[in-house]
């Protein structure tokens, strides 16, 4: 009898284990959703929100000329308006030539490198975040399209074990508060349905613009689990596999949150 | 760099309140922030920003730790003739920024 317990018991746990849901949420809510409504009203005002300044700092990088090539992103790809319009929606994705994936930052780095000969910019840096928020806002509004290629497979599903394997202190996987919980108070906040459509974004917590790999570490420091560093591969595989599960999403960048 | 974005309408008639709208790129720097090796970082402030109207003065904040990094600003000017709308601003590490806009008043 006692052994017939035991072995429901861990049937159950499982089937616990198996039955945590790893779609998408439904129905799709962008993170602003879940901010209150001086957050939302400064994101849309395109003056007064404050990462619009990177965006405007991105714009003027833009037509910069840099290292040895002494090109600039504008002198290749000309007007971003046009050249750029939903290239954000399809990133993370693999590059063939480089035979890895890249999200935007990575790609905006191999041109820094490959094309215009110059160091590569710092993650995080003004920089990096000022012309990847830019390129994200020439999609603005437009829908998430990532597609799982054959290169981005193994990524993708190294992404979906993390997002929803148990780590820290605390010790909860993504999914316990983005999937099961989202719409619900957790202290002074909701819980966001766990999106990256609105990054690089402004966190006032932060006092500036900060990339979604700021914002995962942020999720890791919350559960008190060990961060991994900027353009690592969990992180990568992390964002790729967001940004399959917000397929569909509009592209809020630069996102203002609390 | 010392980057601001500033907003004004084009067009105005003599007598209106025009909105002026500004944000500055700073830091804002308290000098109470803590690096995590335990060095302070250094107090950087904006001190001051001044709002000229064809050549007059006619706006002026003194501003502390109290403002928030990337501070926002929106203030009123009385229209009566074309001009230009110049921003001047200095921090504690003696930086300078301007931005300016054109007024056109009918």
């Amino acid at each position: 009898m006692k052994c017939a317990a035991a072995l429901l018991l861990l049937w159950s746990a499982s089937a616990l284990a198996q039955s945590v849901p790893t779609q998408a949420p439904v129905p799709l809510k962008p993170g602003s959703a879940f901010q209150p409504a001086d957050m939302r009203k400064l994101q849309a005002d395109e003056l007064a929100n404050p990462a619009m300044l990177w965006v405007s700092q991105g714009e003027q990088l833009w037509k910069t000329t840099r290292g040895e090539s002494r090109k600039s992103c504008a002198d290749c790809h000309g007007n971003a308006a046009t050249s750029m319009k939903a290239v954000a929606t399809r990133y993370p994705r693999f590059q063939p030539s480089v035979r890895r994936m890249l999200n935007l930052e990575g790609q905006i780095n191999y041109c820094v490198t490959e094309r215009q000969k110059s160091a590569a910019l710092a993650y995080e840096s003004d920089e990096l975040l000022a012309l990847t928020a830019f390129v994200s806002r020439q999609s603005l509004g437009l829908p998430m399209d990532v597609k799982i290629d054959d290169g981005a497979r193994p990524v993708y599903e190294h992404g979906r074990r993390i997002y929803t394997t148990r780590m820290g202190q605390l010790n909860l996987a993504c999914t316990h508060c983005h999937q099961a919980n989202w719409g619900r108070q957790l202290l002074t906040d909701t819980i966001s349905q766990g999106h990256g459509a609105g990054y690089p974004g402004y966190r006032f917590e932060w006092q500036k613009i900060g990339s979604l790999q700021r914002r995962l570490r942020a999720c890791y420091f919350g559960v008190r689990a060990e961060m991994p560093g900027y353009g690592s591969e969990e992180l990568l595989a992390l964002e790729m596999y967001l940004a399959v599960r917000e397929k569909g999403l509009a592209i809020e960048v630069p996102g203002v949150r609390k | 760099m010392a980057l601001a974005r500033i907003s004004i309408q084009p067009k105005a008639k003599v007598g209106e309140a025009v909105p002026v709208r500004l944000v500055i790129q700073h830091a804002m720097e308290t000098g109470f922030r803590v690096e995590p090796d335990g060095s302070v970082v250094k107090k950087n402030l904006i001190k001051w920003i001044t709002c000229k109207y064809a050549g007059r003065d006619v706006w002026r904040a003194e501003t502390g730790s109290g403002i928030s990094a990337n501070p926002y600003f929106e203030f009123f000017i009385r229209a009566d003739k074309s001009g230009d709308i110049e921003v001047n601003w200095e921090d504690d590490a003696s930086e300078k920024g301007a931005v300016s806009a054109k007024l056109e008043v009918a």
